[in-house]
């Protein structure tokens, strides 16, 4: 079972905050700009300092090397970063296997586009291309920050798709920033938002109103 | 060898004190600094002079050692000084200047006893020079492969952390920038050795020659000097490099921009 619990996190000085995402649930966090939804996904990836305890299938951040947490617990940033000049060339030797031309297929690029120049991506396409190359590391959990706010309608559709499917093949827990109410409800079963220093379930807050 | 006279000396200093007069008329604004570096490079060089003929005179190996780490500090703090963002604390300072303390120090060595084979091998005629060269060439050497580094890894943020967050480690993700980094350091010298002899003559193998040596004793100098100044910057500034850029990164492979700072 790969299950993501967060025990007392504490992060750029915030109150510490307790929760756990079961394995293939997807929770949704929405909250304004500037309230530290990236902050708390950064910290969850071991990318910036905090105070508390993260596990993943019971084992503890540390008991890893933080290369190989960031692998597992893979997160997606709303922007994207491309240093090479192809897109193949960030894929190392990962670039022909059969799930990542799957994936690519699903969302409509063929294998060609591992030869494509970087510097001629759409931002669409830089962002669709990146959920490929993240969950080209196979990833036992996804944090992902607004995988669609670059994306068209029919677009988003196809992402969520792809990302509900392998977070459902591989019991992935999955955390899924987006500003949208209506996409909250598609693909996450609990939605969390972050009021001032809390994180507080949805549901509950207005059933104890 | 013909000794220069002081009024030889008070003769050269009319073409200055000319050129400090007309950039007067001209409102360069700049006559005053023109004369004050001009005083300066005589009290330096007297006082540096007094210092040599004290030290060849004695041939103390504690004076001599001192000497030479008055000069490594000074480079060090100059090294510190030209950087746009440095590493906060001792770090930046002990990087720059433990690099070139290793390599410097390490080819005067080589050069003393293995190449020049002078006994006692710190002789201070050539101990002093030999480590001044290879200092002065280091430290530029140094500070633009430092300085190259942490301005880059600051633009790159975005990049180096999107490659962290792929799985590489500090290693794999601030490598492209730690090679450009070294190149951008080595390159002066790389060129001042293609070009040496055509477009300049070297400043010692000038000296040597208008001492009265022998152009091929002083072009057999300045090869050797060339060769050395080549390996104690190649390897002061792949040393400070490697080490800022290990020290811009936690032991959990955190990019940690905070231990710079700007001016």
């Amino acid at each position: 079972m790969s299950q993501l619990r967060i025990e007392s996190l504490s992060y750029m000085g915030r109150p510490p905050v307790d929760f756990f995402i079961n394995d293939g649930e997807c929770i949704s966090l929405s909250g304004p700009s500037g309230s530290g939804k990236s902050l708390l996904l950064r910290a969850l990836a071991d990318l910036d300092e905090y105070q508390g305890r993260i596990y993943l299938d019971q084992k503890e951040c540390h008991e890893f090397s933080a290369p190989q947490w960031r692998k597992q617990v893979g997160l997606l940033m709303a922007e994207s970063c491309w240093w090479f000049d192809t897109v193949g060339d960030h894929f190392g030797l990962l670039e022909n296997s059969k799930d990542v031309n799957g994936w690519l297929a699903q969302l409509d690029f063929n294998p060609e586009v591992m030869n494509w120049q970087v510097n001629r991506l759409s931002t669409g396409e830089k962002q669709r291309l990146a959920i490929v190359r993240l969950l080209a590391n196979r990833p036992k959990a996804l944090l992902l920050d607004e995988p669609t706010a670059s994306l068209d309608k029919r677009n988003i559709e196809k992402v969520e798709d792809l990302l509900t499917v392998y977070r459902k093949e591989n019991s992935a827990p999955t955390i899924w920033v987006s500003h949208d109410p209506e996409q909250e409800k598609r693909i996450a079963s609990r939605r969390y938002r972050i009021k001032g220093d809390l994180i507080i379930e949805e549901d509950h807050d207005r059933s104890s109103r | 060898m013909i000794t220069l006279s002081y009024l030889d000396l008070g003769a050269a200093s009319l073409l200055v004190l000319a050129l400090a007069g007309i950039s007067f008329k001209m409102r360069l604004g700049l006559h005053n600094q023109l004369l004050i570096s001009a005083s300066r490079t005589v009290i330096q060089l007297l006082l540096v002079g007094m210092v040599l003929r004290e030290l060849f005179r004695t041939s103390q190996l504690g004076w001599i050692m001192l000497m030479a780490f008055v000069m490594l500090t000074v480079a060090g703090r100059a090294v510190q000084s030209r950087q746009k963002r440095r590493l906060k604390g001792l770090w930046g300072y002990g990087i720059g200047t433990s690099s070139m303390f290793i390599s410097s120090f390490a080819v005067t060595f080589f050069a003393l006893t293995a190449v020049v084979s002078v006994t006692p091998w710190y002789t201070p005629q050539y101990a002093i020079p030999l480590l001044g060269m290879l200092l002065g060439n280091t430290m530029n050497g140094v500070s633009l492969g430092m300085n190259q580094l942490t301005q880059t890894a600051w633009q790159q943020k975005a990049i180096i952390e999107q490659r962290l967050l792929l799985g590489q480690d500090r290693g794999q993700a601030i490598g492209d920038i730690r090679i450009d980094s070294i190149r951008t350091g080595m390159i002066p010298i790389i060129n001042s050795m293609a070009t040496c002899g055509i477009v300049s003559l070297p400043g010692m193998m000038t000296g040597q020659i208008l001492a009265g040596s022998p152009p091929y004793e002083a072009v057999k100098y300045q090869i050797m000097i060339m060769f050395l100044i080549a390996a104690g910057t190649g390897f002061g500034v792949m040393a400070s490099v490697f080490l800022t850029s290990k020290h811009l990164f936690d032991e959990r492979h955190r990019l940690r921009l905070d231990r710079l700072k700007s001016d």
